[in-house]
């Protein structure tokens, strides 16, 4: 299992390295990958047909709780196989669509790895390795959106695709980690046994809020869809497989995943209904105002995945599975619409349903695919999509009090979708051909052939429900509702209210295709909408933001050392004045004081002295030369009280400090005041004031008892331990010898670099 | 003599810090030299002054008994003096060559280091 899993990633680690075979015919080899793991997968159906679940775990950081541990049931099954299967098609049908592209590799890399991390999503049972599968979904999204990295929209809109699914992984990352607190387990089968202390756990509240925010934004529900549209700017394999089969069904994997555990709740189920019908009839209306083959689908895929999250909400046994047969009806039909789009891009250079027509002479299958998908969005009988939409309508009719406005939603959703779905599967391909499209041939079998499939599929799974429904559906339904009621998909209920309700759609949508024609005019009047739009006001947000950010960063992060410096000053001087203000303690025992000679006022005063020289001179030699004075000054001060060493050091590097500075000296340039004199005055200012504290902080240590143990450790055991009588030259190379050793070898880089700076010519371009 | 110090201390600091603030590189470095003086005074106060008693044990005596002047901070200030002169030596020559190659001393005008090789 672990191996199915992370073989995406090991090839997508391999494919740069093979560049040049996937780039010539080796690239047909990679669809075998998926291939087999959709076998492998496959191969466990008999299994979970019969109701059991497999659990697969490995450990990885124990410490934390963290397990590799996988589990298949039900509701991943379906999952993994819609993955492997769809991305199987998605590879073959990539071949032939960027063949020759320079990126291709790339491409397949990129794919391998939302692959694998798609299926790491799905088959997580713990839920931070879930959560990690999550985000590596969202990241190989990026990448994928932006694979066209030349074109600046592409780069934008993959941009805003990563920060809204970005901002909600960590929403979904603070949800599971309360839920785990909550539950006290990570483990997702652990936390499911004791479902009922979550629930009344008092941060319940919150875990759903967050795990909704989490899942809104991955399957784009209103108002956080706006970035799926845009996500539209990726390839078309991309489209496909990531924004409309698998990856936006991630934000509903996890509702249909928790809804045994954190479901049932009036909370819950009315946050999910009420923003999944907003976003189903919203972006339902939206899709039958456009023109562009891709931007319909794009909002036809938000306004299903509302469905779904509407479903979900419902929370009955019947709408759980209508969301577990609809999620497979939709991957079905809207793969095979993305791919022909695709085909009728790569062919004929355009997506503009107002131009195109009549296709079908010059590629049949194509349009026999479309049809098939037309007409299983549609809800037409013999075909998947009518089980699927019946399902629906049950469990909307027998959903109490409500049932009429939630019918009368679904009811008006589906007939946009079904004018969708006719736009874009069955418009292009009939009518007169174009002349300038009379040239357009069939593409290779790999991109016709995948559609077909599909669509065939949607196809036999509605005369044949049978095939499915033990070993697939069935089980899908039990991981929902954790329950094993046994269910029954029937393509024939006899006459009833459902069935109406069908054919009432059916006639509506066909008549709305008949009259409503899609124009520059009528597309034009909905853009009018878009500046009360949740992407306006988002967009808004992120510009205040960032303009926010700029002030901020170049208010303190300036590039001025000076500013750095009062910056940090300033709010130590703020800091330490207010910690003084309220309440100063120290007292000055004037008998403790040492006595005063009148050498060292002398010597104090020339300091004084010459630290005014040193600060307001305006000749840089005398600047120096006071500063030598200050040095030999403090020697003396060290020499007074009891310090020969230093005395003798500061002596020393005192003298070797003005020397250099001496010798440097004709080399530098005029020794200006660049400052105004307002500046002059500030800074004089707030650096008297933190002298002024430094010396009150001075008093108030000097105050405090000292505490003498190392000193008098030092001072016992200086000859004793270490045979030397100057007890700091003991210290220094023999208790830290050490630190000693390290502080020469600091000592010698400066000095390598003094050197090195002296003797390292310039290059002739740093002379300019 | 404590009274004194502390102004002296306050005095170091409250230099340092102006001369750190001006655009000039040298009045930086000068800036840095004062306020570390000020920073080895701060220490040699606080580890407290005694007057004619270092910390030297009498050729007789295997340990120090009476009051003496503290070795810790005469330590750490030893080792700082050693350190800071690293620095101080190879800011100099560091502004030395920075000047060669802007021909400017003035802080404000190295914050674009980037546009010198156009």
């Amino acid at each position: 299992m672990i191996i199915a899993i992370l073989s995406g990633f090991i090839a997508a680690a391999l494919i740069p390295l093979l560049s040049k075979i996937i780039k010539g015919k080796g690239s047909i080899l990679l669809p075998f990958l998926p291939l087999s793991l959709f076998v492998y997968f496959a191969s466990y159906l008999p299994k979970i047909g019969k109701g059991e679940k497999l659990n697969f775990v490995y450990e990885w950081v124990p410490s934390f709780g963290i397990n590799l541990s996988f589990h298949l049931d039900g509701l991943s099954m379906l999952f993994a196989l819609l993955i492997t299967g769809i991305g199987t098609l998605v590879f073959f049908y990539t071949y032939s669509y960027l063949k020759g592209h320079v990126y291709l590799d790339r491409f397949y890399g990129y794919l391998s790895m939302f692959m694998a991390s798609m299926l790491g999503l799905v088959l997580s049972d713990n839920i931070i390795t879930l959560f990690i599968f999550w985000e590596l979904t969202s990241i190989s999204s990026f990448f994928l959106i932006g694979f066209n990295n030349d074109d600046p929209k592409s780069r934008k809109s993959a941009l805003l695709a990563l920060s809204i699914t970005g901002m909600g992984g960590l929403f979904l990352l603070a949800g599971m980690l309360l839920l785990g607190t909550a539950g006290g387990s990570y483990s997702f089968q652990e936390l499911l046994a004791n479902g009922s202390l979550i629930q009344e756990h008092a941060s319940y509240g919150w875990i759903i809020l967050l795990v909704f925010l989490g899942a809104f934004t991955k399957s784009a529900q209103f108002p956080f869809h706006f970035w799926l549209p845009g996500a539209m700017k990726a390839p078309t394999p991309v489209s496909t497989y990531l924004h409309s089969a698998t990856m936006v069904k991630a934000g509903i994997y996890i509702l249909a995943r928790f809804t045994p555990l954190l479901g049932g709740t009036t909370e819950w189920n009315t946050t999910l209904i009420i923003v999944g019908a907003v976003t189903m009839v919203y972006a339902a209306i939206h899709s039958i105002f456009r023109m562009d083959m891709k931007s319909i689908l794009a909002y036809s895929t938000i306004s299903a995945l509302g469905i779904l999250v509407f479903l979900i909400g419902l929370g009955t046994e019947e709408s759980l599975l209508a969301a577990g047969v609809f999620i497979l009806v939709h991957a079905l039909y809207k793969a095979t619409l993305f791919l022909i789009t695709g085909i009728v891009d790569h062919e004929t250079s355009t997506r503009d349903v107002t131009v195109l027509g009549g296709l079908r002479k010059v590629m049949m299958p194509v349009a026999i695919a479309a049809g098939l998908a037309a007409l299983s969005n549609a809800g037409a009988p013999p075909f998947f999509g009518f089980i699927g939409k019946d399902l629906i309508y049950e469990a909307t009719l027998h959903f109490g009090d409500w049932a009429y406005l939630l019918t009368g939603a679904a009811i008006l959703t589906n007939i946009c979708l079904l004018f969708a779905g006719l736009l874009a599967g069955y418009k292009p391909f009939v009518g007169n051909l174009p002349a300038e499209f009379s040239k357009v041939h069939l593409p290779h079998p790999t991109m016709w052939v995948p559609p077909l499939i599909l669509a065939a599929l949607g196809l036999i799974f509605g005369l044949f429900p049978v095939l499915i429904e033990k070993n697939l559906i069935q089980p899908v339904f039990s991981s929902l509702t954790n329950n094993d009621t046994v269910i029954h998909l029937k393509l024939w209920h006899g006459f009833n209210v459902v069935l109406g309700l069908s054919m009432l759609t059916l006639t509506l949508g066909v008549l709305l295709y008949w009259k409503l024609k899609p124009s520059e005019a009528l597309f034009g009047k909905t853009l009018k909408f878009e500046l009360f739009s949740p992407q306006t006001i988002a967009l808004l947000f992120g510009r205040l933001f960032s303009g926010f950010a700029k002030f901020w960063t170049g208010f303190f992060q300036n590039g001025y050392l000076r500013n750095y410096v009062i910056t940090i000053l300033g709010f130590l001087t703020i800091l330490l004045g207010y910690r003084l203000y309220q309440g100063v303690n120290f007292y000055v025992d004037t008998a403790k004081l040492t006595e005063l000679t009148i050498y060292e006022v002398i010597v104090v005063l020339i300091m004084i002295v010459s630290i005014i020289f040193t600060v307001f001179s305006r000749s840089r030699l005398v600047a120096v030369a006071s500063l030598g004075v200050i040095g030999y000054s403090i020697c003396l001060i060290f020499l007074f009280y009891s310090a020969p060493d230093l005395a003798m050091t500061q002596f020393s590097i005192d003298t070797l400090t003005v020397i250099l500075f001496v010798l440097v000296i004709y080399n530098l340039p005029k020794y200006k005041t660049f400052s105004k004199r307002r500046i002059r005055v500030r800074d004089g200012i707030l650096s008297l004031f933190f002298g002024t504290l430094i010396a009150i902080l001075t008093l108030e240590v000097l105050a405090e008892p000292l505490n003498r143990e190392t000193s008098i450790f030092y001072a016992e055991s200086a000859y004793i331990l270490a045979k030397g009588k100057n007890v700091v030259n003991v210290i220094l190379v023999d208790f830290r010898g050490l630190d000693t050793i390290v502080e020469i070898t600091v000592l010698v880089i400066a000095a390598i670099g003094v050197f090195s700076l002296l003797k390292l010519r310039l290059k002739s371009i740093e002379k300019e | 003599m404590e009274l004194l110090l502390v102004i002296l201390i306050g005095l170091l600091y409250a230099s340092g810090i102006f001369m750190m603030l001006r655009r000039s590189m040298v009045k930086l470095i000068i800036g840095l030299i004062l306020l570390g003086n000020g920073a080895n005074m701060l220490i040699f106060l606080l580890g407290r002054i005694v007057k004619g008693k270092p910390p030297l044990i009498e050729s007789s005596a295997k340990m120090l008994t009476e009051i003496y002047a503290d070795p810790v901070p005469q330590a750490l200030i030893l080792t700082a003096i050693v350190i800071s002169f690293g620095l101080q030596s190879f800011a100099i020559i560091l502004v030395k060559r920075a000047y060669k190659i802007t021909d400017t001393d003035d802080l404000d005008e190295l914050n674009t280091t980037d546009e010198i090789y156009e």
